[in-house]
């Protein structure tokens, strides 16, 4: 036996910085051109920028001043909304060390409290669509297990009464994310048993959620009044906030965080994971190796309906603490954007729920502020996606050398 | 002036050098063998040629002119044609509408002229001896007749060189011998051909001339008169090999796998696995034969739990296991070698030490409750791949990255290792080099004298005769009939994968033999 290996092929020992690096080098140039194209839409639609371009070769200097005005404009504005201003935070810093007095510091915090509770959602329903796409499975129903599961946090929430904290408030997680893992599990089951394809299967399944939340707001659960929310939940079920008012943010990003942990510990750490990975890369070599399709498949599919109830439910019970109608801001489909851009590792999804939690705030100060339409960051989270999930057009761009991706099978063929 | 001339062809993979500077040439009407392992770069040489792949370095010559092939159009142009190891035919269209596709002739202006296409395919037939009837159905035809097809498909292209690769895999010995015939007569009517092959003593027989590729460089082109298969192989492999294996007689003992009244049925609802009754013992190797897609590769999935069975019983030292499910049968102390080593053996995006236990990774050692325990994953498989000659540079690489010998030697490593009673090998060493066919048929062996039951499927027929101690010979779900592998002879072996029952056939002649591995 003295057969050499035909061609010396080096390889990297055990995922090593050079492995992570080039995780992120993708998605992170996917948003700097989501970025870069995002400015040439603002100043393409921005007034004074157009009227400039008008006399370019009469005062170009003037076309590009305005141009860089109308940018800085847009992006200082939806950092100033995304992380606060730096201006206030130093001063309110001041006035701490100097009186005592937090109040000016924490309302200067409030932009970035106001990007976390909004990344909160974000990361239980990118955790939940990333747990799908590691076995295969394209849950696109996060949409309506947020919904049901937000329900019953708030019927657990509202309903019962004289129940100390450290009761209730687990209860109504629990129920949040029960109700979230039976919207799950049905199209699971359906999809494991008679092969019914879960797309088709869990987007049905959203539009019985949407229209039985219409009819419980409406009806069973209406508050007493006109307007169709919910009675506002008992004090025992709230996710303590962190800080006094304004800032909102609660013990449901450290939820969302260990959640992320917790899916990373199942993934990797565990047999179930290994399952859950083994039937994701190659259903039939699990199936051959004596592993159940049918038990992973309503498995991941129930706890990806429960991360998404989760989603919901840290929002209800951290933030609004009532729940009316539309109440989610499509958390559950901008979570498949974020699994995709997360790569379907945990750790990628909550870096994405970050950015995405971001932009998503600050667009609010953007759009008051330099009045640049709040749908600009959609666009560019479009853009971000497009380029994430067509690679080819970022090494294209960047002539990146062809980097062979082996990384995660998002979704098996239609059909079986 | 030769007709086709290659120089100095290079071309490169990432991490590969799959063509290293190879010049050959092919002259008029002569059959060219174009040798070497899997992985010596034939495959990548002669997609080149044939336009796939674009080489990085070298240039092709097509009667002393500079062909310009980017892509197939261009080979066909230039009168080069090539017959895939898979056949590209719809089973569902006649042999007509297959050689018509994508130059469909068209009478009246609109419809097509079927007719025509199947006096063309007349006169090729008769002109080279390649029997078959326009209008037959593709799917009804025997694998040799469907291979013809394809070959009249490239001729009625006006190819006058033609690439074969692989094209023995799927015959029977009876069908080579018609194939060979077809050769020698198109080389005849002034054809070329270039010769595809892993096998030692087909080239013997056919080729003019051998060009013998290894590690993706020509090391020499050689004449058969010159040379020997023992010759042959030290020259494809680069060391001495040996081309038999060596083996005591077997100790067959009590019972191990038991199977009664078989039926299965397929994916598409045929029969195909019909009434099937045998047994294995401990330390011996029963041998399945036949042609591929007789039923070999349902009956194997029915035995290990990945297709249901129909009816009838199978038990594995005592126990029934029909129709339960993969995880119970394993537990039983089965091993499964499969025959489609990336489909169902290895999750090739996996590193290596997580297919080491991809049929224990929940027992202990490996997991402690829930909790898979890393370390010892990592400590028994780096063992296991010592053990089992991976050639690897670490266990952390992704199994997908290694080539077909390494692969299967993960499979081989994870399934011995088990505590096993019963082996079944489904096509153990298709499309392994020399090397790795030889060491996986000694650890075979070896695991039968250790007391295993062992179940090969394979349909190298060479294979079943060098390992096993029975020979079974399926055809179209049954058992035409089960020999003693000591007195049987290879061409009583191909009537039987014919269908032809043994009463009919010539009464088979016992004597010594010796038994050579098909390289």
């Amino acid at each position: 036996m003295t057969e050499k290996p035909i061609q010396p092929k080096k390889e990297e020992k055990a995922p090593a910085s050079g492995q992570i690096r080039q995780a992120l080098l993708v998605p992170a140039l996917a948003v700097l051109t989501g970025l870069i194209i995002g400015a040439i839409i603002i100043i393409i639609t921005n007034e004074k920028a157009a009227t400039a371009y008008g006399n370019f070769f009469g005062d170009p200097l003037a076309a590009l001043f305005a141009s860089w005005e109308a940018v800085a404009t847009a992006y200082g504005s939806l950092l100033v909304g995304s992380f606060g201003d730096p201006g206030k935070i130093i001063n309110g810093l001041g006035i701490l060390f100097s009186t005592g007095d937090s109040s000016k510091f924490i309302r200067a915090l409030y932009p970035l409290s106001e990007s976390l509770v909004t990344a909160t959602p974000y990361i239980f329903a990118g955790l939940s669509v990333a747990l799908g796409f590691r076995a295969g499975l394209f849950n696109v129903g996060a949409e309506g297990q947020l919904f049901i599961g937000t329900l019953a946090s708030a019927f657990v929430g509202y309903s019962l009464v004289g129940l100390p904290w450290f009761i209730h408030l687990p209860l109504a997680i629990l129920a949040g994310a029960l109700g979230g893992a039976l919207w799950g599990a049905i199209p699971g089951y359906l999809k494991a048993k008679t092969g019914a394809h879960e797309v088709v299967n869990t987007i049905m399944m959203n539009w019985i959620a949407f229209r039985l939340s219409d009819w419980l707001l409406n009806g069973p659960m209406k508050a007493p009044g006109f307007r169709p929310i919910t009675p506002q939940i008992e004090t025992s079920a709230e996710l303590p906030r962190f800080f006094a008012d304004p800032l909102r943010i609660n013990w449901g990003f450290i939820l969302a965080l260990l959640a992320a942990y917790g899916v990373y510990w199942l993934l990797f750490k565990t047999t179930i994971g290994f399952e859950i990975r083994s039937v994701g890369l190659n259903p039939d070599a699990a199936r051959y190796s004596g592993m159940s399709i049918v038990r992973n498949t309503v498995l991941v599919m129930a706890l990806s309906g429960a991360l998404s109830g989760l989603a919901g439910t840290a929002h209800v019970l951290g933030v609004d603490r009532w729940v009316g109608q539309g109440f989610s801001a499509g958390y559950g489909f901008d979570a498949i954007a974020l699994a995709l851009l997360g790569n379907s590792h945990p750790l990628g999804v909550v870096l994405a729920a970050l950015l995405f939690g971001t932009l998503r705030s600050g667009a609010t100060r953007m759009q008051s502020m330099a009045g640049i339409p709040i749908d600009i960051i959609s666009i560019i989270q479009g853009l971000v996606i497009i380029f994430v999930a067509a690679p080819a057009i970022i090494r294209w761009l960047y002539r990146l050398r062809n980097i062979k991706s082996d990384t995660t099978v998002m979704v098996r063929g239609w059909g079986k | 002036m030769p007709v086709l001339e290659l120089k100095g062809i290079t071309k490169a993979f990432p991490g590969v050098l799959a063509n290293d500077h190879i010049s050959l040439t092919l002259e008029d009407g002569e059959i060219l063998a174009l040798l070497g392992e899997n992985g010596a770069g034939k495959t990548t040489l002669m997609n080149i040629l044939y336009g796939l792949y674009k080489p990085d370095e070298g240039e092709i010559l097509v009667r002393g002119k500079n062909a310009d092939i980017h892509e197939p159009n261009d080979a066909i142009r230039c009168g080069i044609g090539m017959v895939h190891q898979h056949f590209m035919l719809i089973p569902v269209m006649t042999v007509t509408e297959n050689v018509m596709l994508g130059i469909e002739p068209v009478k009246n202006g609109l419809f097509l002229d079927r007719e025509k296409v199947a006096r063309r395919i007349r006169e090729i037939s008769e002109q080279y001896g390649l029997e078959v009837d326009p209008n037959a159905y593709v799917k009804d035809l025997p694998v040799g007749t469907q291979q013809r097809v394809e070959i009249i498909k490239v001729l009625y292209r006006q190819a006058d060189i033609l690439i074969l690769d692989e094209p023995t895999a799927v015959l029977t010995p009876q069908e080579v011998e018609g194939l060979f015939k077809i050769l020698h007569t198109l080389v005849q009517k002034g054809k070329s051909i270039i010769f595809i092959t892993h096998k030692l003593k087909e080239v013997m027989a056919i080729a003019n001339r051998i060009t013998v590729l290894r590690g993706g460089r020509s090391v020499g082109t050689v004449l058969p008169a010159e040379m020997n298969p023992e010759k042959l192989a030290s020259l494809m492999v680069g060391r001495q090999v040996s081309l038999v294996v060596e083996k005591a007689e077997a100790k067959p003992q009590g019972m191990t796998l038991e199977v009664k009244d078989l039926f299965v049925r397929d994916d598409h609802g045929n029969l195909v696995v019909n009434n099937i009754t045998f047994e294995v013992h401990a330390g011996e190797v029963l041998g399945i034969a036949g042609v591929q897609g007789n039923g070999q590769t349902e009956l194997v999935y029915s035995l290990t739990g990945l297709l249901p069975s129909l009816s009838g019983t199978i038990h594995v030292a005592g126990k029934p296991i029909q129709n339960t499910s993969p995880r119970h049968i394993l537990e039983q102390g089965v091993a499964h070698v499969p025959e489609d080593r990336q489909k169902h053996g290895l999750v090739l995006t996996f590193p290596i030490h997580d297919n080491m236990v991809l049929c224990t990774y929940y027992l202990a050692p490996f997991a402690r409750g829930v909790v898979l325990q890393e370390q010892e994953i990592l400590a028994t498989s780096e063992k296991l791949a010592k053990q089992y000659d991976v050639r690897t540079p670490s266990v952390f690489v992704n199994a997908g990255t290694l080539s077909g010998g390494n692969q299967q030697k993960i499979i081989i490593a994870r399934e011995f290792s088990r505590p096993i009673k019963l082996l079944i090998a489904s096509q153990p060493t298709r499309g392994l080099d020399v090397g790795s066919i030889e060491y996986i048929h000694n650890r075979i062996i070896e695991k039968r004298d250790e007391g295993t039951a062992v179940l090969l499927i394979s349909s190298e027929l060479d294979e079943i005769l060098a390992l096993s101690d029975r020979i079974a010979v399926m055809y179209k779900g049954q058992f035409v009939d089960i020999v003693p592998a000591a007195s049987v002879t290879k061409e009583y072996l191909g009537l039987l994968m014919a269908g032809i029952k043994p009463e009919n056939a010539p009464a088979a002649p016992s004597g010594q033999r010796t038994i050579e591995v098909d390289l």
